[in-house]
């Protein structure tokens, strides 16, 4: 039998046009950009000392416009653009309809015309959905989703996962 | 909960719009039933939110889904329109939970059924089987098409 394309598969290494700052161990993240619990995660890791990747995770069916930001975030990485929409998104999640990214835009110096064609290309399209694939294939069910050290850890990250990261680089 | 290899115990349930449907009409595909605790509990959604998402894929492999819960049809229906589901679910509602009991995965005290994937072959016959160590963990996507690939 062909094998099938989502059987299971540990996260993907971090690549080139992944979304990645700062310093520190690895952290890969899949989340939503609609859901308020990977908001609240934004603020708990956006502090800590890790090398931090940011992956696609839109659960359209519970966030109706998780694919569009998805999108949008993506257009914007085409302009530098991706990390300063992130965070505008996460740091106000009650306004995110399409006159809502265009003012984001328009704050964040992102070219509209531009953006509004890349965030509709098959490319964007396929960029998030590599994301989400990747994501359900190591076993992605909830948003976030963080992996550190090659273990899964669903939703808002804990005071002891937190505080091990920490530590980490305290014992670097 | 039931082995690989047993048959599989026959039903007839009711879907979200009221139809029947039977173990019989399962014969010659191959069926995931996904048995979850509750409608509109927060990790029941997510779980089937994911499926949903991978709907696609798991029929392109040949598979069918089919959820399995004890509330009723309109609950039911309701969660389906609600979550924008497309995924069939069947109400084990009437005696409630005698289908999850003949498939071992019935939680007596709390009233609903664990969290289990049963795969039926298209001789329905039980191919694979799987329970969450505890409610409140979901079985990944990827575990179905692990079990798929298997066969």
């Amino acid at each position: 039998m062909t094998p099938s394309r989502l059987s299971s598969a540990e996260p993907p290494a971090p690549a080139d046009d992944d979304h990645a700052r700062g310093e520190g161990p690895l952290l890969i993240e899949y989340a939503d950009l609609e859901c308020p619990y990977c908001a609240r995660a934004n603020v708990l890791l956006c502090d800590l000392p890790v090398r931090r990747i940011f992956r696609h995770f839109p659960v359209v069916s519970k966030h109706p416009r998780a694919r569009v930001l998805a999108h949008a975030a993506e257009a914007a990485a085409l302009q530098d653009g991706f990390w300063p929409l992130h965070d505008s998104l996460m740091d106000d999640q009650g306004r995110l309809e399409d006159p809502h990214l265009w003012e984001r835009c328009r704050v964040l110096g992102i070219d509209l015309d531009r953006f509004e064609a890349d965030r509709r290309s098959a490319a964007v399209a396929e960029r998030v959905e590599r994301d989400f694939r990747s994501g359900v294939r190591a076993g992605v069910m909830t948003t976030p989703t963080l992996f550190v050290d090659g273990r899964a850890y669903p939703g808002v990250p804990g005071e002891q996962l937190l505080g091990r990261l920490r530590s980490r680089r305290e014992a670097d | 909960m039931i082995e690989p290899g047993s048959p599989a115990p026959d039903f007839t349930l009711s879907d979200q719009d009221g139809n029947e449907v039977s173990l019989g009409d399962l014969r010659d595909r191959t069926t995931v039933l996904v048995f979850y605790p509750l409608d509109f509990s927060p990790i029941c959604t997510d779980q089937l939110n994911v499926y949903q998402e991978v709907l696609g894929d798991l029929q392109q492999e040949g598979a069918d889904l089919y959820g399995i819960s004890v509330d009723s049809a309109f609950a039911h229906k309701a969660f389906r329109e609600h979550l924008g589901l497309t995924i069939p679910l069947l109400a084990d509602f009437n005696p409630k939970g005698e289908v999850a009991r003949k498939y071992g995965v019935y939680i007596e005290h709390r009233g609903h059924s664990r969290r289990a994937l049963v795969m039926i072959g298209p001789d329905l016959e039980v191919k694979w089987s799987h329970e969450a160590p505890s409610p409140l963990e979901i079985p990944g996507a990827n575990l179905i098409f692990d079990a798929l690939e298997a066969q």
